[in-house]
């Protein structure tokens, strides 16, 4: 995870299916080419969705994606580049 | 030996000339074909929808807004009930019912008590906070942010005795079947909901 540093942050925290791709879509709409989005989300279905829409989105990629512990809950961030 | 070579070779060369032309033949057909089924790549989806609960409004708008993100063409053809989700003031007022539905936690014969499905709705309305769902004006607006034709049967308004001015601005009024029907042929999905 480190080992990409990310342009903009979106929080989708609380929130759950659709919102965290609908909003994904649009924050990644907002970047530039070669740009890193992280999404940081409490849904634990955003895992196979974000993945699942990355792939079949074109001039987008999944670069990471880890589950990870934050204040004891537990947080799915994702690195998605605009390409 | 020689007669023996010659023969096939100008068979051959018979046989060339024929495949050539079969080969431009079918290249002439292939390059058609693409061009009618028009394939860049652009997915659509239709959807009917014809549900007026508050559970049976998820479904719909969670599809269209998902698939406008995938950045898929999508239309949702909305009528009878369905047009209660457009409906800017009903739509914020949809009920569960609590009749008929076997997930209820409760018999038929208490669920059809006047207010059951008033207690139901509660119920579902809380749960969709708690969760972080969005409510069904939220996806509404973010649907049609995102480019999906919400559109409402013209026949139905009619019938409900609507008002075109009373559902969400943006949504798409004066269309029927035909125009449903167009959309669906042409959509890699269609689901009626």
């Amino acid at each position: 995870m480190s080992t990409y540093e990310p342009t903009e942050t979106l929080d989708v925290k609380g929130l759950s299916c659709p919102m965290p791709v609908v909003k994904t879509r649009g924050a990644v709409d907002d970047l530039e080419s070669g740009e890193i989005l992280q999404v940081v989300a409490t849904d634990s279905g955003s895992m196979s969705d974000l993945k699942g829409w990355a792939d079949s989105t074109d001039g987008v990629s999944m670069l990471d994606q880890e589950e990870a512990e934050e204040d004891g809950d537990a947080v799915f961030r994702h690195l998605i580049q605009k390409e | 030996m020689s007669s023996d070579a010659d023969a096939p070779v100008d068979a051959g060369a018979a046989s060339v000339e024929d495949l050539r032309a079969q080969v431009q033949a079918l290249q002439e057909e292939v390059s058609d074909l693409r061009e009618a089924t028009d394939d860049d790549g652009q997915k659509s989806m239709t959807i009917i929808a014809t549900k007026g609960t508050l559970d049976m409004a998820y479904p719909p708008l969670i599809l269209a807004s998902t698939a406008a993100a995938f950045g898929w063409d999508v239309v949702v053809f909305h009528t009878f009930w369905g047009l209660d989700i457009l409906h800017e003031k009903k739509s914020k007022n949809l009920k569960l019912s609590a009749v008929g539905n076997p997930s209820m936690p409760m018999p038929n014969a208490v669920a059809a008590l006047p207010f059951m499905d008033s207690v139901a709705t509660s119920m579902m309305e809380k749960k969709i906070q708690e969760n972080g769902t969005a409510t069904v004006e939220e996806l509404i607006e973010t649907s049609l942010d995102m480019g999906v034709d919400l559109q409402a049967c013209q026949m139905t308004i009619e019938l409900m005795g609507y008002d075109e001015a009373e559902f969400y601005d943006g949504v798409t009024t004066g269309v029927g079947a035909a125009t449903a029907l167009q959309h669906m042929a042409d959509a890699d999905v269609q689901l009626m909901i």
